[in-house]
This record gives C-alpha cells, sequence and structure tokens, in this order.
C-alpha cells in the first residue's frame, strides 16, 4: 500500500463516523420499528410465611458484652505493609521528595484514592513550607491529624419514637449486608430493643435461610417472602408486622445489586417508598462496604445516595488486608459517615467506628 | 470526581495530538497522568511503576512522527503493554485422562465463590460435561443452600454433607467417581488470608482431592488488597488462575490487572451478569480495553485499512465535507462496514459514544431493511431524496417489502445523520484530518511502517 498515511488514518477517521452514523440510524430505525409493549407488571405475590423464630427467651437476659475489640489488635498483622512505608518514612532524618513519595504510595495502597491524598498532601506541603514541621516523625504525626481532621461527623444511628424505625441495608453483591444485619440484630437485641428482621433479599439463592438462621441464633422473629417475589412486598407486611406486636425496629436486608443496573436501582427506590409508608420510617439507610472495595466504591455510595438517599455507612472486613481506606474518600468527598465497622466473623466485632483508631490503623501511627 | 479514564486519557491525547514529536517533557506529563488514571482504576501501585517505566522506555526518543499521530501512538504503546500484562492468551480448559477433573473455588468472603461455582458447573455443562458440585462451604449460613439451589438450575448435583469440609470434599470426590460425573467443582468457604487456621483448612481440602485447577475467585472491585491476597492465596494454594466476577459493574478492573502481573497466573473466567449463563472464558484484550475505557480505535483502524477502498473513501469523505453526502454513498459506506464484521463488534471499537447506545444490543439483521429501502430507490431518488413524494414511497415500500412508514424513518433520519455528519467534519480533530485527505489526497509518500511490535 503505498497510499498517504495521513489518508491511511482518515480514513478510518472517516469509518469511525460513518460507524456511528449508521448505528445511530440502524439503532433509531429499530427503536422506532420494534418498541416491544411493555409487560405488564406482575402480580404482587402474597408473602407467604411469616416465620416465628425460636421465641426468644422472655427473662431478661443479662448479657455482658465483651469488650469492645481494638481495631489495631485486630490489625496487627494487616498492617505490617503499610507500618512499613512509614517505618521508612520517619526513620529519614529530613523531609525530602522520597518522602512525600512514601507517604503517597502508602494512602494509594490503604486504597484513599487518588484526589483525596492528592488533597491531604497539598495541605501538608503547604504546612511543611510555612515552617511549622522540620521531622518526618512530625510530619506523619501531622499526617494523622490531618486524616482525623477530615474524619468529624454524627456516628449515631437514629431511632425514632412512635414509628416503626426501618433501618435499610444496600449495597453491591457479596458486602455482607445480611450478616450485618444479623450483627446488628443481636446488638440492638440485647440492647433492649425489639426487632424485626426483613428478608428482602428475594433473589440471592438461599439468601432468606440465610437470614432466618441468624433470626434463629438472635432470637427475633424474620418475615420472609416467596424467593423472586417483590422485595417491596416483604418489607410492607414485615413493617406491619413490627407495628402489630409493638416493635421498635425493622432490619430491612435488601438483594445486592450493581449500582449501574437501572432497574434494581429503581426496585429499591420503590423498597424505600414502601418502607416509609406509616407507621414505617426509614430513619437510617446504610450502605454496606467492603473493605476491600477500591476506587468504584465512591461511584456505588454516589449512586446508592442518590436512589435511596444514605444516612451513613457501613464497612465490612476490616480483619483482612485491606485498609478501608474508601471509607475516608467516602466520608470526605460525599459527607456520608462511616457509622459501623466490621473486624471480625463474630456479632462483637461489628463496632462503632472510631476516626482516631481507624486513622492510626490505617497510617500505622500511634505505635 | 468520576471523571472516567476515557475523559483523561482523552484529555492526555488531545494535549498530545499536532504535535509531530513528543518531547521528554511531553512524554512525562502524559505518563503521570496515565499513572493517577491507573491508580484511579485500582491497578496495584507496584504495577503501575512497572508499567509506567515500560512505556517511558518505548516512547521516549522513539520516532513517533513516523507512524500514527504521536497522541494515537501513545495509545497503542500503552494498549499494547496492558495486553501484554492481562495474558494474551485464553486459558484452554484440558479434562483429566481419569475423570473427574477436579476445580477447586477459593477466595475471601463475598467475592461470589457460590455463585461461580453455579455458573462455573453451568458452563460445564454447556460444553457437554457431567459435573457435580461440593458444596464445602459450612461456615456461612445456608451456603449449601444456595448452592442446592444453583445446582438445580443449571441441572448439576450438588454433594455436601454436615461435616469437616475436608472430608466433604473427599467424599464428593469418591461420590463423583461413584456416580461417573467427569468434573467436579468444589466451592469452599470464604477465609481472609490473614486466617492461617482457615487457610490450612483449605490447604487440607487441596491436598484431599488433588485439584486439577485451582482458581481464586476476585470480586471486579477490589482495591489495592487485590494482590496481597492473591499472593496469600498462591502461596497455599499455588493458583492456577482466577474468576472475576461482577465485571458487569462500572469498576475498571485494575484488580485483575494486577492480579495477573503480580501472581502470574491469567484469569480465566469472567462473571459478566446475574444470570446463570452470564459466565465465559476471560479475553484479555477486551478488558484492556475496559481499563482504558475508550473504544479500540486501533483495530478499527486496522480493519479499515484492510478492508476499505481508499479511494472509495477519500471520495466519500470529500462528498461528505461538501454536505453532499448521498444515500448511495451511505450504500457504499454500509458494504464497506460490514466487511468489517459484526456491527455489534464495531460499536465497541467507536471512542465517544454515549454508554447507553455501547451497551445497547445491536443486531446485523438490523441493516437489510435499511439496505433493501435504499436499493428498491431509483438513482435520482438516491442522489436527492426530497423529490420523493407519496407515490414514490409506496413504491419504494413494496419494493424493498416494508411499509412505507419505514421508507419515511428512514429518510427523516438519513437528514438527521447527515446534519450530525456535516457537525462532526466540523470538529477540529476529524475535521483536521479530512481537510488534510482533501488537500493531500493522492500524493504518494513512503512505505508504510509494519504495524504491532
Amino acid at each position: 500500500m503505498l497510499n498517504d498515511l495521513i489518508l491511511a488514518g482518515s480514513s478510518a477517521a472517516g469509518a469511525i463516523v460513518i460507524a456511528g452514523g449508521t448505528y445511530g440510524l440502524v439503532r433509531t430505525h429499530r427503536r422506532g420499528r420494534l418498541a416491544p409493549p411493555r409487560p405488564p407488571a406482575p402480580p404482587r405475590p402474597a408473602p407467604v410465611a411469616v416465620e416465628e423464630a425460636e421465641a426468644p427467651p422472655d427473662e431478661e437476659m443479662v448479657v455482658v458484652l465483651p469488650e469492645r475489640p481494638r481495631l489495631r489488635e485486630r490489625l496487627g498483622k494487616a498492617r505490617s505493609l503499610f507500618g512499613g512505608y512509614l517505618t521508612s518514612v520517619r526513620s529519614r532524618d529530613r523531609i525530602d521528595e522520597t518522602t512525600w513519595e512514601e507517604l503517597e504510595e502508602a494512602l494509594i495502597l490503604a486504597d484513599v484514592g487518588v484526589e483525596v491524598t492528592a488533597g491531604v498532601l497539598d495541605d501538608l506541603r503547604t504546612r511543611v513550607k510555612a515552617g511549622n514541621v522540620g521531622t518526618p516523625e512530625e510530619l506523619v504525626g501531622l499526617l494523622r491529624d490531618d486524616l482525623v481532621g477530615r474524619l468529624q461527623a454524627d456516628r449515631s444511628l437514629h431511632l425514632e419514637p412512635d414509628v416503626t424505625n426501618v433501618w435499610l441495608f444496600v449495597g453491591v453483591n457479596g458486602v455482607g449486608k445480611t450478616t450485618t444485619i444479623g450483627k446488628v440484630g443481636l446488638q440492638q437485641a440485647r440492647g433492649g430493643r425489639s426487632v424485626v428482621m426483613a428478608a428482602g433479599d428475594t433473589f440471592r439463592a438461599a439468601a432468606a435461610d440465610q437470614l432466618a438462621m441468624w433470626g434463629d441464633r438472635v432470637g427475633v422473629e424474620v418475615v420472609r417472602g416467596n424467593e423472586g417475589g417483590d422485595p417491596g412486598a416483604v418489607i410492607f407486611d414485615a413493617v406491619q408486622h413490627a407495628a402489630a406486636g409493638h416493635a421498635d425496629l425493622v432490619l430491612a436486608d435488601t438483594a445486592g445489586r450493581l449500582h449501574t443496573k437501572v432497574n434494581l436501582m429503581e426496585e429499591l427506590k420503590k423498597v424505600r417508598r414502601v418502607a416509609e409508608r406509616p407507621p414505617g420510617k426509614v430513619t437510617e439507610s446504610l450502605l454496606v462496604l467492603d473493605a476491600t472495595t477500591g476506587q468504584n466504591g465512591l461511584i456505588q455510595a454516589k449512586q446508592f445516595a442518590e436512589a435511596v438517599g444514605l444516612t451513613g455507612v457501613v464497612i465490612t472486613k476490616l480483619d483482612g488486608t485491606a485498609k478501608g481506606g474508601i471509607a475516608l474518600a467516602v466520608e470526605t468527598e460525599l459527607g456520608i459517615p462511616v457509622k459501623l465497622i466490621g473486624v471480625g466473623e463474630s456479632a462483637e466485632d461489628l463496632v462503632e467506628f472510631d476516626p482516631v483508631e481507624f486513622v492510626d490503623a490505617l497510617v500505622g501511627a500511634g505505635d | 470526581m468520576f471523571e472516567s479514564l476515557s475523559d483523561r486519557f482523552d484529555a492526555i491525547f488531545t494535549r498530545l495530538r499536532g504535535k509531530g514529536r513528543l518531547s521528554e517533557a511531553d512524554v512525562d506529563e502524559a505518563l503521570r497522568e496515565i499513572r493517577l488514571a491507573l491508580l484511579q482504576a485500582d491497578v496495584n501501585l507496584r504495577v503501575v511503576r512497572d508499567f509506567v517505566t515500560r512505556v517511558r522506555t518505548q516512547l521516549v526518543g522513539a520516532d513517533l512522527a513516523q507512524s500514527l499521530t504521536p497522541g494515537q501512538q501513545v495509545v497503542k504503546v500503552v494498549h499494547d503493554e496492558l495486553r501484554t500484562i492481562l495474558g494474551g492468551e485464553t486459558l484452554r480448559i484440558t479434562y483429566a485422562s481419569r475423570p473427574p477433573t477436579v476445580v477447586l473455588l477459593a477466595g475471601l468472603q463475598g467475592a461470589g465463590k457460590t455463585t461461580a461455582a453455579g455458573k462455573l458447573a453451568a458452563w460445564f455443562r454447556r460444553q457437554g460435561r457431567q459435573p457435580l458440585l461440593v458444596g464445602a462451604d459450612l461456615q456461612r449460613p445456608a451456603a449449601v443452600e444456595q448452592l442446592r439451589i444453583l445446582g438445580a438450575e443449571a441441572g448439576v448435583p450438588v454433594f455436601s454433607e454436615p461435616a469437616d469440609p475436608v472430608s466433604v470434599a473427599a467424599r464428593g470426590l469418591a461420590e463423583a467417581r461413584r456416580l461417573g460425573r467427569d468434573v467436579l467443582v468444589i466451592d469452599t468457604a470464604g477465609r481472609l488470608s490473614i486466617d492461617e487456621e482457615l487457610m490450612d483448612e483449605v490447604r487440607r481440602v487441596s491436598a484431599a482431592t488433588d485439584p486439577h485447577y485451582t482458581f481464586l475467585v476476585i470480586d471486579a472491585m477490589t482495591g489495592q488488597d487485590a494482590v496481597a491476597t492473591a499472593e496469600a492465596f498462591h502461596k497455599t494454594l499455588e493458583l492456577d488462575g482466577v474468576i472475576i466476577t461482577k465485571i458487569d459493574g462500572d469498576a475498571r478492573g485494575g484488580a485483575a490487572l494486577s492480579v495477573k502481573e503480580v501472581v502470574g497466573r491469567p484469569i480465566v473466567f469472567a462473571s459478566t451478569g446475574e444470570k446463570q449463563g452470564d459466565f465465559d472464558l476471560f479475553h484479555p484484550d477486551r478488558m484492556a480495553d475496559r481499563i482504558l475505557g475508550m473504544g479500540d480505535v486501533l483495530s478499527l483502524i486496522e480493519k479499515a485499512e484492510a478492508v476499505v477502498d481508499q479511494a472509495e473513501a477519500e471520495r466519500a469523505m470529500a462528498r461528505l465535507q461538501e454536505g453532499q453526502f448521498s444515500l448511495d454513498d451511505f450504500l457504499d459506506q454500509m458494504q464497506q462496514l460490514k466487511k468489517m464484521g459484526p456491527l455489534s463488534g464495531l460499536v465497541g471499537m467507536i471512542p465517544g459514544l454515549p454508554k447507553e447506545m455501547r451497551n445497547a444490543e445491536v443486531d446485523d439483521d438490523a441493516m437489510k431493511p435499511i439496505e433493501a429501502i435504499i436499493r428498491s430507490m431509483t438513482p435520482e431518488e438516491r442522489r436527492n431524496p426530497s423529490i420523493i413524494n407519496g407515490s414514490r414511497r409506496s413504491r419504494i415500500a413494496r419494493g424493498s417489502g416494508t411499509t412505507t412508514a419505514e421508507v419515511n424513518s428512514l429518510l427523516d433520519r438519513f437528514k438527521q445523520m447527515q446534519a450530525y455528519m456535516k457537525g462532526l467534519s466540523n470538529l477540529p480533530g476529524i475535521g483536521r484530518r479530512m481537510s488534510r485527505v482533501t488537500a493531500k489526497a493522492g500524493r504518494k509518500s513512503k512505505k508504510k511502517n509494519k504495524r504491532g511490535r
């Protein structure tokens, strides 16, 4: 081929234009022709059973909660990599370009994300330039304070009197929604609240069974529907059932869904609307995020917030090697507070989020 | 805030475009951006560092003016490197001469092992195999129940019993032999890589069943930790590959890329949706495109160069620019396009196409009625569609076996498309290239460089 190279490039450009044009044509044409009638909405299946879990012992159960597990203990092993970075930073006698690079890498490796990392480091640079910081040791302290300073929020879980409180748990697949509900259910029941769990995940095979097993363990009732049924109906029945039994709180499970699936996000909006029907009131709408989640977590949080208005985040599986830095990104960039973190398998391992502890674990400071 | 990778790359390449030669500073700037873009895609920091070094070596000093435009050259180098990292070949599953072929799945909690096990069994069924599923996740409540439901859906039997995972797996293997099943898929409990006890347990499951394939199941949304996890599992189990799940979301899947690079084991399967059939062998090249978040411009260029008649393309381009693009030209271009392969494949390569368009199903047959309608027109009508009146319209509809409404719709769309394409030709990038075509048409030049490295 002896054609001008530029010509070769441009013929491709032309092909792109034409492919685009043709595609537009074909597609709109098809759409014009083939708009299929919408299938009628399937009839709302009646929830089959209100499952009475093993009746909880009526007597006041005196439960002595074991001492709150410290995040740092749990993260002992996991921190070695991160600690390594900052040990290296601290061991040097002055702040130079390598110091900055190492700090950046430490934050990136913790999944804090490029944006927040850049923001934090810019702050620090300004302060170092102002001459208030001399040693790398001080710089690490400053980093810690800076991060903690970014994590100031109301982290309480809300319960209102005279309504049936609904705490809605949402998130992508496999983050640990059902497990989290089981644990929250246990804690709230021990705290003296009367709890009903709603098996709103009607999609995943055996998800309702999984929640029912938690119900047995915890001794709270689980309201469930048909597999493949309408999750809104399950939540509705759970609220009705809770109201009839004067329960304070409905913990509503939902099927894991990728935030990119428009239909499923619409379904979730509907679930929330149903849960809001008096006497129900959604007093917490919690996004469950896996600590291993990378930067996609930010997009997830944004999309779920748009759909159901998040009041908080639960970070699960923080006892692994993942640092959960995405929590920092979600809270600082979207203003959604992290309320609970999971640091182990047992129910006691779901604890309140403590920024100081989290940051110390994150940057390996405070040793 | 959620600037996508493709936007970032576009910005980088816009800056590079128009430069005849890239200076070291240009390359450094582009690489800094690429580094950030990859980090945002969750590519592991170590991998990013090596990657950037390799790309820099290839770019600095290369005579970029010789081939594509410098911007495109950067894309090409980046793209080729990504492919190299992801591993070029799709792994082929071979079956044990003495069945069953044992497949062990392991991973963190919530990665999607149980779902993947069900899908994998269904996949083996589609290959004409007779799998048996073993539920060795006795930890998570109802995990075995979930597997039973998935097995029933796939038409695959499930073996499990309340015992310890090691003996369940061993008994499952014996059961497979007894039933004459030729593939055994073992689902295990999710476990943290730092949980020594559980890691030892999965090692014993492996020892008891001596799997032919051990796959680590990884969530596409995993961040920097993916590498540490994969290394730990690899150390314990000697992985053969990775199954990546949930890639139907919008995660860039940098984790997947990193695991391949660091552990040296390929991604074998990808789970692409909620249905059981949404699971297939993984194609590394497609992932490279996905991570770049861009259409595969280079393949498109290569395809176009291979099949498009240069002189014809040049004429069409000139007419397009003058706004004289007729239905005849359109028909010609459509023929050229068809030579380039199925439309659905091409659509994915077009950069800058809105997401909803890219993801829509495209049916090549949809081109047929359009072709028929145009072919039922007289040459005059094709040149000047405005003369088409009621009687011509019904003749065209009859001739093409369509309705007048469809003819109308095509004519309307064509008018819109003419306007759209005229607009496009005024865009800086394409417009300039087009005007270069008209200015330099016919000019002979040096022999084309050989493509590819």
